[in-house]
Formats: structure tokens, sequence, C-alpha cells
């Protein structure tokens, strides 16, 4: 019988998770030295550093906030522990990740300093680590489960090979009630009429379309072009000669399934299916913002060997390259350079994408995660105040 | 691999060649979709996942690919050349 579930761990919000993190979240940069002495004290936990959270306004502040409760509230995390440097922004993500009903307590520092805060903060984690190491994976339904896909260091291989291949599995992953996510509205440019036919109504075109325009105007705005950044000199050492044909190759991946929702950058979708992010197409941006939407697991397809990770979201890599495929292989957890070969079919390469998710998803370490790449990077629309 | 090139659909411009191919070197390409076959005497080297062209174009032609247009030619392209960006370049950011 087809597999339709896997070994997961159903949060209390019925969320379904792939891992089970103890996360020690910083509001902002000051903070960051706390989170990295509590992660130090606590081993186990998961410290995620990053440079922000201090005097953005208004939809960059929001966007800050939205990220780091959705990573919080991401269900590959058990428990979390969130330090600011102030208690009530601190509050404001406590609360927000406490809606999915899963432990989270808050610490600032101001009025305590560092040292007091990372003792309170470490008595908690550790806590939190029993909590979560108690929790058993039982069966759940593919359905559950939110994945994300984008592609990376691309090359014509990928339109070639493992875009069309990802876009076999995600694909059989809409059919079976699953919520999948892509991306990139800067890398989509020259293939956006198919995007928009794709979108299963006008308010869902016009919303995505109202994207796609957003994002020119914003280069317009500038005074220049893309040309010299897009491609980047990867993708033209690998063959690719404009955004058109990088445009055309990238959405090989999004299958054929319609286009349910075009959501605003670190949305979680609510809707099953083909869901379109506003995003950057800066690889550990884009899936920093698919973990806090709440990716659990990430198809990433590569043409010249982009070898990025996730603290949160395990990232399956694959290419059809079979220069890097060779050269690479530590990186690569799915070779499916036979597609270029014709030794294999698009069929089998979705399948092989599947067999290796469904293992990912019930525990197996992806090449990125037994390499370390925990890249968390937060997405900044404008400079601070 | 007996094939040098793969075509993604039947009307393009281009196809993809699928290792280093040579200058000179009279390669078999195949198209994915109808998986029907095509030969061309390569007019340049042509890299792994680079492009060469299956029919002439002039300057300021579309090309395409995917069955849609990935550019213009910026220079005369003749069947076997290398196309990248020495000859072709983007609509959009131009």
């Amino acid at each position: 019988m087809e597999q339709t579930t896997f070994w997961g761990y159903r949060r209390a919000n019925g969320a379904v998770g792939s891992r089970n993190y103890v996360a020690i979240i910083p509001v902002d940069d000051l903070s960051n030295a706390a989170v990295e002495g509590v992660a130090h004290l606590a081993p186990g936990t998961l410290p995620l550093p990053h440079p922000y959270g201090r005097l953005q306004f208004g939809e960059d502040l929001d966007l800050h906030f939205r990220t780091l409760i959705g990573t919080g509230s991401n269900a590959n995390i058990a428990a979390a522990v969130v330090i600011g440097i102030e208690p009530n922004w601190t509050k404001k993500i406590v609360d927000g990740i406490a809606m999915t009903g899963k432990p989270v307590a808050d610490f600032s520092i101001e009025g305590h300093g560092d040292t007091d805060t990372i003792a309170s903060a470490v008595r908690q984690a550790r806590e939190f680590l029993y909590y979560a190491s108690e929790l058993r994976r039982e069966e759940v339904p593919i359905a559950d489960a939110i994945f994300s896909t984008k592609c990376g260091e691309s090359d014509t291989t990928s339109g070639l090979g493992s875009n069309p291949a990802v876009g076999v599995a995600l694909d059989w992953l809409v059919d079976h009630g699953a919520r999948v996510i892509f991306g990139e509205t800067t890398e989509i440019t020259g293939a956006e009429h198919i995007i928009a036919e794709r979108c299963i109504n006008d308010t869902v075109r016009s919303r995505y379309l109202a994207m796609h325009e957003n994002y020119q105007e914003l280069v317009r705005s500038q005074g220049v072009d893309l040309l010299g950044s897009q491609p980047t000199q990867g993708n033209i050492a690998g063959g690719l000669s404009t955004i058109e044909e990088k445009a055309l190759g990238n959405i090989q991946k999004t299958g054929t399934s319609p286009i349910v929702d075009a959501l605003g950058p670190a949305v979680a979708p609510t809707v099953k299916g083909l869901n379109f992010m506003d995003s950057s197409s800066a690889a550990a941006e884009f899936i920093t913002l698919m973990g806090a939407a709440g990716s659990v697991f990430h198809f990433f397809t590569t043409g010249q060997g982009n070898i990025v990770g996730n603290p949160v979201v395990p990232v399956l890599k694959t290419t059809a390259n079979p220069s890097t495929a060779k050269s690479m292989a530590e990186h690569i957890d799915v070779d499916l350079s036979g597609l270029l070969s014709m030794e294999m079919t698009l069929k089998q390469a979705g399948q092989a994408l599947l067999d290796m998710m469904f293992r990912n998803l019930n525990g197996r370490l992806t090449a990125t995660e037994v390499l370390g790449h925990k890249e968390f990077v937060l997405t900044k629309l404008y400079r601070s105040s | 691999m007996a094939h040098g090139f793969l075509v993604h659909e039947d009307h393009d411009d281009v196809g993809v060649a699928v290792r280093d191919l040579q200058a000179g070197e009279a390669v078999t390409g195949v198209y994915q979709r109808s998986l029907n076959e095509t030969q061309v005497t390569l007019r340049d080297a042509v890299p792994l996942g680079h492009k060469v062209a299956l029919k002439e174009l002039h300057r300021g032609d579309e090309v395409i690919e995917y069955d849609e247009v990935i550019g213009v030619a910026t220079q005369p392209i003749e069947v076997g050349n290398h196309v990248h960006v020495h000859n072709i370049k983007s609509v959009r950011w131009a």
C-alpha cells in the first residue's frame, strides 16, 4: 500500500513536526550572548541567534515579530525559551508562541544582567529538555504537515532534471492533502504569466501579481536593474543566460497543481495545496521564512552546489548535475544525475525524493543536519529608525 | 550515454548539453517530451549545462526554450553555436 503517513510529533494545536527541538530564541541582537550562554549550559537546546530586533518599525517590525513567533510555533519545536533585553516585546513573542499550546517561557535582561538571566533561563531550558525528551513519535498523515521548496545556485540541469523531479514530488504531496509553499518573487520574473495563470481564482491572481509588481517597482525605484545580480555568477557559470531562462527552470519545481493562495512573508498557509509566498530568493532568508510559516520539511535543488541548511527545518538537497553530484556528494541527499543520462525517468526521480523524504521525516538526518548547516537569517524590509 | 544534449520542448531553439561537448563533434540530442532525436554538428565547444543552437537566429530574434521566450539574440547565431550571455540577452532587464 502507498505510504501516506510518517512517524512525527503531534503538537497541542494539531500541527505535526519531524524534529523535536527546545529552541532558545533571542528577541533582539543584544540578547544573543545570553542565548548562547543558556545553550552552552543546557546542551541539547537549539540557540537561534540573529542580528536584528531593535528600532524596527511598521511592516518591518511586524515581519520581525511574525518570523520569531512563527519559528517558535513551528511543529519541529517542542518548547521554547525567549530572551529579550526588555520584557514587553519579549512577552509579545512568548504570547504568540503560547497560542500553539506548547510550553514557552520569557526572560528579560534589563534589571537582572546577563548572568542572572542565564541562570534563570537555563533552569527553565533544562525542564523543557526533560519534557521534550519524553515526547514520542506517532503515526501522522502527510496531510497534516507543511512542506516548502526552493532552488539555489541553479543551472540548466535544475530546469532539466532536479526541479521537474521536485515538481512530481510536490504534486504527489498536494494530491495527498498537504500544504506546500514556494516563492522567490524576484526569480519568477519572466515566468510570472505562467504562475498567474495557475492561480485558482482572480483574488489570488491579483494578490500574486501585486506582489510581483511591487518587487519590480522596488527595483525600478533604486534606479537599477538586477542584471549582474540575477542570474548570479554561479548561474551564468552553469549555463543560465537570462532571468527569464532561470525563472522558467525555477517554476518546474512547483509541479502542476493550482496555486491556492498568495501569502505575505512568514504567513502560515491555511489552505491545503500549493501556496505562493512573497519572499526573497536568497536561500537562507527564504528557508527561515518557510520555517516561520510552519514548514517542517524543505526540498532544495541545486545545480552548482548551494550548501544552505536551516536550524529548524530539515533541508533535503538534490541535484541533477553529474559534476556537482560527484564533487559535492557530502551535501547531496538524493543524486538525480540519472535524469540527464536518461537512466532515470522523472517519475522515478520524484519517487526517489519522496522515499528519502519519508526517511528524513521519520528521523533520518539530512546532509545539511549532519554537516551542521544552521543558517537562520531574518528578512529585513528596510533600515531601522 | 549516446546523447549529448536534451531539449525541453519540440519547438525550442536551443538544447542543453548533458556533458562537455567539443567543437566539431556531431552530437545527438533528445527531445524530453516527444523523445524524438536530432543531430547537430557543433561550431563551438559547449560545456555541461550550457546551450547549443538548434536553429539559425538573427540579431533581435526571440530565443525560445521551454516553449517560452528566454531572451533575444544580440548576434547572428548559427546552428551548432554555443548560446549564452555573449550572444543573447534578457528582454526584461536590459
